[in-house]
């Protein structure tokens, strides 16, 4: 089954000091680099078109597509910032590919400021992962002292200055427009969209913002050509990516495959539901995709078969939890988070979020009232699409998704408690009460 | 009639391009870039709203305006809801609003109830409750019943953003209207949302409070009782307010104001909406200015002097001591007019002055003033009209504009606003000469020419001017001999437009009324004998004396040495002369000073006859603001016990006289003006005084730089003091070397003669060594208002800090 298997960014993680340059280099690293540097600039932009990489921060929007929106008649200076503010519940692959393999990041954004022609890139990066944006940091020095940044990249004469921006802990930075603000140095609110990043972003100017694992992308498709990556993943969804496994699974942690790959293939890699049970539901990607249950094992997890699905496959970010678990407490904390995050700029998220959590609080306590089912799914719809950026969206989409699947445990909380029905101990990654292991 | 081809093309006003679309079944077209919302008002639909308004940026955060869109124009529609405030149109749009989409209702009805559940629901002991956005558009567009019964966000309340507005948090929907308005048109940004979630609230900097000159106006714009004013703060309800449109009497900008009165009483003053002047804004000092009529020092009686203190008389009495006093002094007499008055008061005067009393002894100016400025008035304020007059619409359209002697934020703010929104549209550079860039000019980002006072005429020769600048001069340029002259000349020189901004509301009108010394009402130049006929026949005078007449410091010297032997003085305050000191000594020495006035000043304390005059607020008449532009003052409080006003103690006193002023209302003294009309002669040549240089700062004294601030002692801001607690800190600003010079301090005094000011020190960049900066007129605590006028030299001493401390 492990031939399943295509681990290419995460192909060095296991060994020793893998972090540094003179073992990505001992690796093949900065090969990709050489290479794209040797090229015209538009013809590494057209390779990554054609590669038909997507988006690895959920929106799967085609990342050279994005690229070539740049306008490059524009007389300001264009920037790369790659997002990595990776912060929602469950989503987990920027950081340990940064932790392990910083230098796959440095590489891929040589090559994408090359192809864009940017001569700054920013990482943006959020702030409470200080052990990382150290990492980070002792990377880009590394490379800069190998000539692989600064003025006249290894005598090209190309320039390129890497900042590593650590940001101060809001969920909302990681909307790009927001991250563009709080690298301004302003507060994290959404823009006004248009202008578009793309024509007018990081100070006014032509601004591409991708995730950081579809930056970290880029080397291994200029070192292995469009067909080696074509050759992975399914129609429209190309490649490899990093799926996220955590939960209530055996062996929970990264899992770099093709796209398309299915959960019952993951769980099957990643051991399976913990020993005596089953599993409930799941989410593709992270808390704001809608969740799945045991019925969509077999679906592939690829762009086009999650939307077909009524999801998205956004970071995916897979958290399994099994029958012990209360939808509506696991709903209700996905809520809380993003109560506590919403920015506050528009009403629907600020209010919507706000009276979400209270409401879901009377489910959980059991005290909710014959009727608050659909109230709830009210207020949903009056929050959903209406809000300024996604954040919102995500919070409704836990919400709608739990009660279109569950919606018979939710009408329990007009009587009785969720602790009562799920006893919180056993749904515990060491469980206290029961355990079954 | 014949076609010129050449000017035919732009005779014709360009049309903006029309986009069509369809609004809940309605065709509409509208200019290109226009916004959804804005287009539904045409067709006469109210998208409810709250962060939207249109004189600030989109920012689309309350979700508020969501409207259903089937067809964006490209044949696909948007599967959500949009936001109208932040969408501009286009062709072949369609747009359902809550009228015709359950979708857009349904939105709207449950953005209404999210913007509630945090809501206190306060209405009844709400200042806002009865002209509520919230609650009307809760009515009109919401649901009857919350489905919340949860708990709501709470908040300590109410806070101080500053000495004047007052922030209720638990009321406030973050519609962000006013953080937008204090950064994007004021320039203020002081205040800004905090926190985050609904725990975002409007928050302040630690230490520094919202003093902002136009803070009153977030009160305004503010969609819900957040905003809330110390003045106003539980005074009334809106529905018991009965509402005046008028205008304001402080500064020569002529802001349209609503005054809001209940019981004789004006209780608040808002912004008129007047796009051709000040837009829907005003500053602070013409909101909250209205107390100044309220204290103890009012004069509701008329006081003659017996035995030298002056006594409550009867109306007969005064006027007989009045005619008495007056007959005495024959063709010897002076008139003094001051900056308040009306068009039909100033009218007044002007005709008492000529027609009954036989003197041209008659000057409205109660500031610095030169021969010199009353030519440059002649040649380039009188006889004017709007039309051919620079306008607030010009500013918007100017490619460059020149500030000499004038600070557009302290001396005429609805100006800086006009001047900071072209700034900020990218279309206007601004160049001020001045000793140092104030707030103001930062915040115009304009460009420092620095120069000592009186070295104004030199930098201005050394501009590159064009026909599409204007230069804006202040009434302050008076003060330096040969900068009018040399005003007029660069604008003949360049082609660039020119246009002269007094401070005070009423000093264009009366320049056309004719109360200067060398212009007849009209415009009409005293020297003209053509003009004089026209005057006189109008007047069914046989004729008017052409004897020049003395300026206002003239006939104060004039009294003092005894030539002349009466003065009739209206709104004049001595201390604001250029020479207040030979005012006081005129005053005091004058045989008779008959005092016109609405409280007690230093002139009705000299005065031997004083008759009580009318508030602005209980009279009507017009103002011309600095464009020429007719602003109507309307009577708001009608209280029978209002005194008379001036043009009625005039005229009763020409009857004693056996005389006619030939009009007794408002209404007859404007028609009598319109009649004699506007002068169309020869107009007087601009003034040529040579530029004498600038006096130099040395180690004996450094050059004194000053203005009047927006907000300081003026009496016009007299018991209404949450509005001057907002005015801005009095400092003396020296160049960083000069103070380095002066030897490192805290605080200096400024000693002119007898008077010292002690004041703060504060170094400022960018200023001109040798000068020493100071407000005009600072206030009380802070020292004695000097009396020394710009570019005169004046000693400045270190205070040594314990010294200061104690004082």
């Amino acid at each position: 089954m492990t031939d399943l298997l295509t681990p290419v960014m995460s192909s060095d993680w296991d060994s020793d000091a893998s972090w540094k340059l003179s073992r990505y280099e001992e690796v093949g690293g900065y090969r990709a680099m050489r290479k794209a540097l040797d090229m015209q600039a538009g013809d590494v932009m057209s390779l990554v078109k054609e590669s038909g990489l997507r988006g690895r921060g959920g929106a799967g929007f085609p990342t050279g597509l994005k690229w070539s929106l740049v306008p490059q008649d524009n007389p300001n200076p264009k920037y790369l910032v790659v997002n990595a503010d990776e912060s929602e519940p469950g989503t987990c692959k920027d950081m340990p590919l940064l932790m392990a393999s910083p230098h796959t990041l440095v590489e891929g954004i040589i090559i994408s400021s090359y192809a864009i022609g940017a001569n700054t890139a920013f990482i943006y990066i959020r702030g409470e992962v200080l052990h990382i944006v150290r990492r980070l940091q002792q990377a880009v020095e590394e490379a800069r002292a190998a000539g692989y940044l600064g003025a006249n990249v290894l005598g090209t004469g190309f320039d390129l200055n890497i900042i590593v921006h650590a940001g101060a802990g809001a969920y909302i930075c990681g909307e790009e427009t927001a991250l563009l603000d709080s690298l301004e140095g302003r507060r994290g609110q959404p823009r006004l969209r248009p202008p578009f990043p793309a024509v007018a972003g990081l100070y006014a100017s032509p601004t591409v913002i991708n995730n950081v694992e579809s930056i970290a992308s880029v080397p291994s498709i200029l070192d292995n050509g469009i067909a080696w990556f074509q050759s992975m993943g399914t129609e429209k969804s190309k490649g490899m990516t990093l799926y996220s496994l955590s939960g209530h699974v055996k062996r929970a942690g990264q899992f770099e495959a093709p796209l398309g790959v299915t959960l019952r293939q993951l769980l099957e890699l990643a051991g399976g539901v913990r020993n005596g049970h089953q599993l409930k539901f799941f989410t593709p990607g992270g808390s704001s995709t809608p969740i799945l249950t045991g019925d969509h094992l077999d679906v592939p997890l690829d762009y086009e078969g999650m939307a077909a699905a009524g999801t998205m496959l956004g970071t995916k970010a897979l958290q399994v939890f099994d029958e012990t678990t209360s939808v509506v407490r696991t709903t209700l904390r996905w809520v809380e988070f993003y109560k506590h995050e919403s920015c506050g700029k528009c009403t629907p998220c600020r209010e919507g979020t706000w009276w979400l959590v209270q409401l879901l609080m009377r489910f959980e306590a059991g005290t909710a009232e014959p009727g608050d089912v659909d109230k709830l799914l009210d207020i949903c719809e009056n929050i959903g699409g209406r809000s300024f950026c996604a954040l919102a969206d995500g919070a409704v989409a836990a919400v709608v998704s739990a009660v279109k699947y569950f919606r018979e445990e939710f009408e329990q909380g007009y009587t009785t408690p969720a602790w009562e029905l799920f006893p919180y101990g056993k749904s515990a990654l060491f469980a206290t009460e029961g355990d079954p292991r | 009639m014949s076609l010129d081809a050449k000017s035919a093309p732009a005779e014709v006003a360009k049309k903006p391009d029309l986009v069509n679309l369809t609004i809940d079944g309605t065709s509409v077209s509208v200019p290109k870039g226009t916004l959804i919302i804005r287009a539904a008002e045409m067709i006469g639909t109210a998208i409810p709203r709250f962060c939207d308004h249109p004189l600030l940026d989109p920012v689309g955060a309350c979700r508020q305006c969501m409207v259903d869109i089937p067809d964006a124009g490209n044949g696909r529609g948007f599967p959500k809801p949009q936001a109208s405030c932040t969408m501009p149109v286009a062709e072949g749009m369609v747009v359902k609003t809550q009228m015709t989409s359950a979708v857009a209702d349904k939105a709207q009805r449950g953005m209404l109830e999210f913007l509630l559940i945090n809501h206190p629901l306060d209405c009844p002991i709400c200042d806002k409750g009865g002209e509520c956005p919230l609650q009307n558009q809760s009515l009109s567009n919401g649901d009857g019943e919350s489905r919340f019964g949860a708990l709501k966000r709470t908040f300590p309340k109410p806070v101080s953003i500053s000495a004047q507005i007052l922030l209720d948090r638990e009321r406030c929907v973050l519609c962000a209207r006013c953080t937008r308005f204090s950064e994007q048109i004021s320039g203020d940004p002081f205040i800004e949302l905090v926190e985050r979630g609904a725990l975002q609230q409007v928050g302040t900097y630690e230490t520094d409070p919202y003093d902002s000159y136009f803070s009153g106006n977030v009160i305004q714009i503010c969609p819900v009782g957040a905003l809330t004013s110390a003045a106003y703060r539980f005074q009334a309800r809106p529905f018991d307010l009965v509402s005046i449109t008028t205008s304001c009497e402080h500064c020569a900008s002529g802001c349209e104001l609503r005054s809001d009165h209940r019981h004789h009483q004006i209780k608040r003053r808002l912004a008129g909406n007047d796009p051709e002047v000040n837009e829907e804004w005003s500053c602070d000092k013409g909101r909250f200015g209205f107390m100044y009529g309220r204290g103890n020092d009012r004069i509701t009686r008329p006081l003659v002097r017996r035995d030298g203190v002056l006594q409550p008389a009867s109306w007969p009495e005064a006027i007989d001591v009045a005619v008495h006093g007056l007959r005495e002094a024959g063709s010897r007499v002076g008139v003094l007019t001051g900056g308040r008055l009306t068009v039909e008061n100033a009218y007044a005067y002007s005709r008492f002055a000529r027609g009954v009393l036989g003197t041209n002894n008659i000057d409205h100016r109660s500031r610095p003033q030169s021969d010199e400025e009353a030519d440059f008035i002649a040649a380039h304020v009188a006889g004017r009209s709007l039309a051919d007059s620079v306008r607030y619409a010009d500013l918007d359209a100017a490619e460059h504009v020149v500030l000499v002697a004038f600070e557009p934020e302290d001396e005429s703010p609805i100006v800086f606003l006009r001047l900071r929104k072209a700034v900020r549209n990218g279309t206007l550079r601004v160049t001020t000469i001045a000793p140092f860039a104030s707030r103001g000019s930062e915040k115009l980002s304009a460009e420092l020419v620095a120069v000592a006072p009186g070295g104004e005429a030199a930098a201005l020769s050394g501009l590159e001017l064009g026909a599409g600048t204007i230069i804006l001069v202040g009434e302050r340029a008076a003060t330096q001999p040969g900068l009018l002259s040399a005003v007029s000349a660069a604008s003949a020189r360049s082609g660039a437009r020119l246009a002269w901004i007094p401070r005070r509301a009423g000093e264009v009108g009366a320049i056309h009324a004719g109360c200067m010394p060398n212009l007849l009402p009209g415009g009409r130049p005293l020297a003209d004998a053509a003009a004089r006929v026209d005057v006189a026949s109008a007047w069914g005078a046989s004729t008017l004396s052409g004897q020049a007449g003395l300026s206002a410091d003239e006939q104060l010297r004039a009294a003092a040495s005894g030539e002349l032997l009466a003065l009739v003085v209206a709104g004049v305050d001595p201390a604001d002369m250029g020479h207040a000191d030979e005012a006081l000594l005129g005053l005091e020495s004058a045989g008779f000073v008959v005092s016109i006035e609405q409280r007690e000043s230093a002139v009705t304390e000299r005065a031997d006859v004083v008759f009580p005059a009318a508030l602005m607020e209980e009279q009507s008449g017009h103002f011309l603001n600095w464009e020429q532009r007719q602003r109507d003052v309307a009577i708001v409080v009608k209280d029978t016990r209002s005194p008379m006003t001036d043009m009625r103690i005039l005229a009763a006193l020409a009857d004693a006289m056996g005389s006619d002023l030939g009009f007794r209302t408002p209404a007859a003294a404007r028609a009598d003006l319109a009649e004699l009309g506007t002068w169309d002669g020869h107009r007087a040549a601009s003034p040529t005084v040579a530029d004498p240089g600038h006096v130099v700062g040395t180690a004996d004294g450094l050059v004194l730089a000053s203005w009047r601030q927006l907000l300081d002692a003026s009496s016009g801001n007299d018991h209404e003091l949450a509005l001057r607690a907002t005015a801005r800190p009095a400092v003396a600003r020296v160049s960083p070397a000069t103070a380095n010079a002066l030897g490192a301090t805290d605080v200096v005094c400024v000693t002119d003669g007898r008077r010292r000011l002690m004041l703060p020190l504060l170094p400022t960049r960018d200023m001109v060594d040798g000068v020493v900066w100071v407000p005009m007129n600072p206030g009380i605590g802070q020292g004695e208002r000097l009396a020394s006028v710009p570019g005169t030299v004046v000693t400045v001493d270190v205070v040594p800090v314990d010294e200061g401390v104690a004082s």
